[in-house]
């Protein structure tokens, strides 16, 4: 859909509380185009909560729900089933950061998901808890700095997609903001789609990341461009790709080097300075390596 | 049915304060140069610029928080920061 044709429609109202140059600023706005005002959010703590600003205001032209870490999915549950009551056919989405769906709330989110609950949840991953002040999540890459992992993070990152795979849902998607019409198209067949759907956007962050803030849309394109991140659809178990992750994995186009990824987030920095650190950039390029391999086989 | 009491907070522009205060940067649009692609208007983090009837663009400097995200994907470069005075 050509960005024209997007709703001039704005959920999500200016003057919030959103650090400037945020991505889940610019993925909020995309989503709640395609979503419209018959949505009912919940948002665990995260930095959505936070965004949406003190009382008597927020920020959100539609109704918000804010609970408990652990409990989004489940909350979302009970949503659906007051609105079946009601019979209203009113959209339930869960909006919620990496750490609340990697960590604390996937226990809720499982039960959710093999209760077959009518509803979208959308986890923004910005790889981090940004809102409490950067600490480490399962979300986390390779190396990453954060105020916990301080001399990188020694693991890998879990495999959310996979998770939810497991769960055998209709629909799940990944995503990013810096391809808006895709974005808008994932969560536009989402919400078409009956039963539980899972969507991951990947939101960069400026203070977490430790880039220019200009930079977010740029740091976006260029997850994809490096292949450290893949735009890909999961329908009844199959997996496609799309955009220039297809073209990546068709060997059409060569992805950029992870390493022009690495260096450009001081959260990084200290693979490259006092002393460019050989081993550890090579194992992340190695875990970027055999993800595409496992793609190329069909896998996730 | 029986009445819940909690607290419910109303949309408004500006929930947080003016943010365009916060700036230090702010982004000059040439109008001359623009070609309506509207990427800045979907990729602004908020809101902030405003997309008239016409498919032209304004920047709302009341709440623009001058991040700049909307001169780097300009493809035509019509937007420049220029620093407040």
């Amino acid at each position: 859909m050509p960005l024209r044709d997007l709703s001039k429609e704005e959920l999500y109202l200016p003057g919030s509380a959103a650090c400037a140059g945020c991505g889940d600023g610019i993925a909020l706005r995309i989503a709640l185009k395609a979503l419209g005002k018959d949505t009912i959010f919940t948002v665990p703590a995260c930095c959505t909560s936070v965004i949406e600003s003190s009382y008597p205001n927020t920020s959100f032209g539609i109704p918000v729900m804010n609970i408990a870490f652990a409990a989004s999915a489940a909350c979302a549950s009970g949503i659906r089933a007051g609105l079946r009551r009601q019979g209203k056919e009113t959209q339930v989405v869960v909006w919620a950061g990496d750490g609340a769906t990697y960590d604390i709330g996937v226990a809720s989110l499982s039960g959710a998901w093999e209760r077959e609950t009518d509803f979208l949840y959308i986890c923004y991953n910005n790889q981090m808890y940004s809102n409490t002040g950067i600490q480490r999540s399962g979300a986390t890459p390779f190396g990453a700095w954060t105020t916990t992992t301080w001399k990188g993070k020694e693991e890998s990152e879990k495999d959310m997609i996979a998770i939810a795979m497991a769960h055998h849902l209709p629909y799940i998607a990944t995503a990013t903001i810096g391809y808006p019409e895709d974005l808008h198209r994932k969560v536009q067949k989402a919400k078409s789609i009956p039963g539980p759907k899972y969507i991951e956007i990947l939101s960069p962050c400026p203070p977490g990341w430790r880039y220019d803030m200009s930079k977010t849309v740029e740091m976006s394109k260029l997850s994809i461009a490096t292949g450290v991140w893949a735009l890909l659809e999961v329908e009844e178990g199959n997996i496609t790709f799309n955009g220039r992750s297809k073209a990546i994995l068709e060997g059409k186009i060569k992805p950029k080097p992870v390493e022009d990824w690495l260096s450009g987030q001081g959260r990084f920095a200290h693979l490259f300075k006092p002393k460019r650190d050989e081993e550890r950039i090579k194992k992340f390029e190695e875990i970027i390596d055999q993800k595409w391999q496992r793609h190329r086989e069909g896998k996730l | 049915m029986r009445e819940i009491f909690t607290t419910i907070s109303r949309p408004v522009k500006g929930a947080t304060e003016k943010t365009g205060q916060w700036r230090t940067f702010k982004p000059l649009l040439d109008k001359k140069k623009c070609t309506r692609c509207l990427r800045c208007w979907i990729l602004c983090p908020d809101g902030a610029i405003q997309r008239n009837e016409d498919e032209s663009v304004e920047i709302n400097l009341e709440y623009c928080k001058g991040c700049g995200i909307c001169a780097n994907e300009c493809p035509v470069k019509a937007i420049r920061m220029v620093r407040e005075e």
